[in-house]
């Protein structure tokens, strides 16, 4: 057993996981505040990364520019796509509206193949390029500082929902609606602001999951693996968003590894399997008690 | 209009389970307006979620053919209660007898096979249905027809549909004076007639023990003049127990037979409805502690000081 | 105008087709049904090949998710099923379509039912990604599983024969596939005559109570997964049969989302929506095509949008049905009926 190589494996599976987690707490955020699902999550991910190619690929902006443009980009298509597509259905059944986010996911598919055609495609570099060494083990640098960017951004938006007042709102609405209008707070900008700020992880996480590894119309297929993260952590918890992005990731990498790129799907498919076995609502998440 | 049913008409569809055969028999031999056996025991039930106790070492009987009413301020448990009785809820600890025979093992859909029949708080009437539909799938549990059948439904299918129909329109329908709306959707309903339908469902499980969880709630006058009547009628006629949830004092005196008092998840008044108005204990848990007396000096004194 | 609905017996009442009228226009579309062919150019005949199949498959989840409220993203696996069985077994044996299809489609329900096992714990979205990952499952299973389904390259069939006679053309599958979805549909519709179809729109509406009233919840939710997926292997298995090759990307998961879109176009919770969904969404795709061909001499690259356009405009209905017509193009259907017969009178 190489347990330099499994380190190594396991430490890109742990970073590709935090990236995970922070594409799973946009997932949370929107879930939280507005109970809708956003099962078009990943192709709004890729939109930005499209977006980014654009910028900095296409029209020659620095990254440090075309990095926040696109990031902007992807956030103004969640807002817009809300007020579009979501706000209408208000309080229409759950099934609806997840549909609607299905029927969203294909149009935003279809559109990144017309307009950048369906051919796999690479981002311009923008982060450093030196490997990365913790101690003797290697890390592939785009991983690495993808991390550590992911992880920073997940660390300030934890650090706002737990202590401003944007964060509060939103903790409000998600657990009473007509309590927190009557509290004056305004739900309907509320629920933008969730998915803005929904779109605005996701964006990012996008932008450096097609920096590691390349982008296609197809990069969307990853929401399958948030889907997963986010039904065994628990749909409206953060803490699980993190450990299940984590353990995720590390999962898939690891089982890629060791027994080829078709059973990274396969492994994920297979805790899901197992979680809906052995605790349906995930492992923070909060059971709906029904009454009769 | 009422319209007296023999058991021939009744008998249209075979009951088949052998908890209503013995049913049948039973009701030709039975003494008509409650005797001293108690169709329905509950014993020392216990129900608890995570730490909060909802019932708490709850026991009663319920005499057969007889309206007993369970009433208690809002939360003390009446429709945890029920739950209970209908298996959705799982006690802790405790039994529930039905005709002597424990039914704490058996399922929701099989107690209801048994005749214990029930309308719900917030009405739950399927919305995706006619009120036809809605009253015919309360007899879901006496029907026969499986998917093969259905799916042919030449044949047995199709007579089974006619005589439920048949039964439905002459015992139900006609009986409760909702013929005029039978085809319309139950979400179109007014408030009052979506109770009546409730209850027209419920009617159709054939029941023996027919629940009720507030079934006047939110009616003006008339309406809970009408239900009242409709309530009486389908004891005498139909040879039915009646457990209620009810609120409405008025109500609860005139109609009951035998009152049980919940509060807080315990039972602390059972009986008549005249012993039970006047137990303090009763008394105390809807006026609260304290002394009746000294209240009302100090409410006629302050009048006299302003 | 219509005037008046009396009906003198029970019977006339639940009838399907309760005025003459309706008996005769019905007699009428079976008729065309029948003579379609014999005038039909080889391209309309293929699209109603396509058009059956597609709507005994969407009846199928119609069924599951439209009726039973249980939204199921597997439809294209089940199909995948109901296809490899009849193609493993037009390669294997002799049997003639009747047996090979029933076998397909029963393994399909089998399948379905043990998809439809988590039900027990587990509703809504959370069952919705049960059958999401079924389906991957399956799909891996189709592609890895090379001495039984071939692999990535796939099986294919000689003609399916019934009878004897063999179905080599699109003329013959004609008079296969559209009698079967007649009579699925019909049997379909009788579901909801009877106690089987209550109880289903009892658990899409409020499964708890259903459950009080005397309805065995798990029983019949899996007893819908099961007929729904029996549908979806009798679609798939045709599909087989019409295509004579079956490989992974027969039933891929575009095409769970394209029956969705299906019933919801068309209107979930009701047959003719069903119908209507098929019909539509097999119909867009062609519709296109002809676009393309028109709008090509002036746009050059047209053609390799189309593709891609499709996912744009399928995603497009979606969206639009549900924001603007919830219940789908059977309740315009509706709305132009209720017109027609209160006409000359506007309410």
């Amino acid at each position: 057993m190489d347990w330099l190589f499994f380190a190594e494996i396991s430490l890109a599976g742990l970073a590709t996981g935090g990236l995970y987690a922070l594409i799973a707490l946009g997932f949370v955020i929107v879930y939280k505040a507005t109970r809708v699902i956003n099962f078009a999550i990943g192709e709004i991910m890729m939109i930005a990364a499209y977006f980014f190619l654009t910028f900095a690929g296409g029209m020659q902006l620095s990254p440090w520019i075309a990095l926040p443009l696109a990031v902007l980009g992807g956030t103004l298509l969640g807002g817009i796509v809300e007020r579009t597509m979501i706000r209408p259905m208000l309080g229409e059944s759950p099934i609806s509206v997840v549909m609607v986010t299905i029927g969203l996911a294909s149009i935003l598919v279809g559109l990144a193949e017309i307009f950048w055609t369906a051919d796999p495609q690479l981002l311009p570099e923008f982060l450093p390029r030196d490997p990365v060494f913790l101690g003797e083990i290697y890390l592939a640098p785009k991983i690495a500082y993808g991390f550590l960017i992911g992880a920073t951004v997940l660390v300030l938006y934890l650090l706002y929902f737990r202590f401003s007042r944007g964060g509060v709102a939103l903790r409000a609405t998600a657990s009473d609606q007509a309590a927190a209008y009557s509290m004056g707070i305004n739900v309907r900008r509320v629920f933008n602001l969730a998915w803005v700020f929904g779109s605005l992880a996701a964006s990012l996480a996008g932008i450096l999951v097609a920096a590691a590894g390349g982008l296609s119309p197809q990069s969307g297929v990853i929401g399958l693996s948030v889907l997963v993260i986010v039904i065994v952590g628990g749909l409206d918890s953060i803490l699980g968003a993190l450990i299940a992005g984590l353990f995720v990731g590390w999962l898939e990498t690891v089982a890629g590894a060791y027994f080829g790129g078709e059973y990274r799907m396969l492994a994920t498919f297979a805790v899901l399997a197992v979680i809906l076995v052995v605790r349906p609502y995930g492992l923070f998440g909060t059971h709906e008690i029904e009454r009769l | 209009m009422h319209i007296v049913v023999s058991d021939d008409a009744r008998r249209k569809i075979p009951l088949h389970t052998a908890a209503n055969k013995t049913l049948s028999a039973q009701r030709k031999g039975r003494k008509h307006g409650g005797g001293a056996v108690h169709i329905l025991e509950v014993d020392s039930l216990h129900l608890s979620f995570g730490g909060v106790a909802a019932l708490r070492d709850v026991s009663f009987q319920v005499p057969e053919g007889s309206i007993t009413t369970v009433i208690g301020p809002n939360g003390a448990g009446k429709t945890s209660l029920f739950n209970s009785i209908s298996g959705f809820y799982k006690p802790q600890r405790g039994t529930i007898r039905y005709r002597g025979a424990d039914i704490s093992r058996l399922s929701p859909p099989q107690r209801a096979a048994l005749g214990l029949a029930r309308t719900f708080q917030n009405i739950a009437l399927f919305r995706g249905m006619t009120v036809l539909d809605n009253i015919k799938l309360g007899a879901h549990v006496h029907l026969r027809t499986g998917l093969l059948g259905a799916l042919a439904y030449f044949g047995r299918a199709r007579r089974e549909e006619m005589a439920i129909r048949e039964e439905v329109e002459r015992r139900i329908i006609d009986f409760l004076e909702i013929d005029h709306i039978r085809r319309q959707p139950v979400a179109s309903l007014p408030y009052g007639l979506q109770k009546r339908v409730e209850l027209a469902r419920a009617l159709a499980m054939r029941p023996t023990v027919l629940m009720l969880d507030e079934p006047v709630a939110g009616m003006n006058r008339e309406e809970k003049e009408d239900m009242a009547r409709f309530i009486l009628d389908i004891k005498e006629e139909w040879d039915v127990t009646v457990l209620m949830v009810e609120h409405d004092m008025g109500m609860v005196m005139d109609l009951s037979d035998h009152v049980v008092v919940l509060n807080f998840g315990e039972v602390i008044a059972a009986g008549t409805p005249y012993d039970v108005q006047n137990d303090p204990a009763v008394i105390r848990a809807y006026l609260g502690d304290g002394d009746i007396e000294a209240l009302r000096q100090r409410l006629t004194g302050r009048k006299e000081a302003a | 105008m219509r005037i008046g609905d009396a009906k003198q017996s029970y019977l006339a009442d639940e009838a399907l087709w309760t005025s003459t009228t309706q008996q005769v226009w019905f007699g009428l579309f079976l008729l065309a049904l029948f003579v379609f062919p014999f005038l039909a150019t080889p391209y309309l005949l293929y699209l109603a090949c396509l058009v059956g199949i597609a709507v005994i498959s969407a009846t199928g989840l119609n069924i599951l998710t439209g009726y039973t409220g249980l939204i199921s993203l597997g439809q294209a696996g089940f199909m995948g099923v109901g296809g490899y069985t009849v193609a493993w077994l037009s390669l294997h044996t002799d049997l003639s379509l009747p047996p090979a299809l029933l076998a397909g489609g029963l393994l399909s329900a089998a399948i379905g039912v043990l998809v439809g096992l988590p039900s027990l714990r587990v509703k809504g979205l959370y069952l919705a990604i049960a059958t999401l990952a079924a389906s991957v499952f399956l799909h891996f299973v189709f592609m890895e599983w090379t001495p039984v389904t071939g692999g990535t390259k796939g099986l294919s069939l000689r003609p399916a024969h019934i009878f004897g006679i063999p179905l080599h053309n699109d003329f013959r599958m004609y008079f296969v596939i559209m009698p079967l979805a007649v009579v699925m549909l019909l049997g379909a519709r009788n579901l909801f005559r009877t106690r089987v179809g209550r109880a289903f729109i009892a658990i899409r509406d409020r499964d708890i109570s259903a459950e009080v009233l005397g309805i065995p919840l798990l029983k019949y939710k899996l007893m819908s997964f099961g007929l729904s997926s029996f549908y979806a292997g009798i679609a798939g298995g045709l599909f087989a049969y019409f295509f004579r090759v079956v490989t992974p990307e027969s039933f891929p998961l575009s095409m769970s989302i394209f029956y969705l879109a299906a019933i919801i176009v068309g209107g979930m919770g009701s047959i003719l929506g069903g119908v209507l969904g098929a019909v539509f969404m097999t119909l867009v795709p062609e519709l296109l095509k002809l676009l393309t061909t028109v709008v090509t001499p002036f746009y050059p690259e047209a053609p390799v949008i189309m593709s891609p356009l499709r996912g744009v405009v399928f995603g497009a209905l979606i969206v639009a049905f549900l924001i603007f017509e919830p219940h789908g193009l059977a309740e315009i259907w509706r709305r132009i009926r209720r017109f027609f017969h209160l006409w000359p009178f506007r309410t």
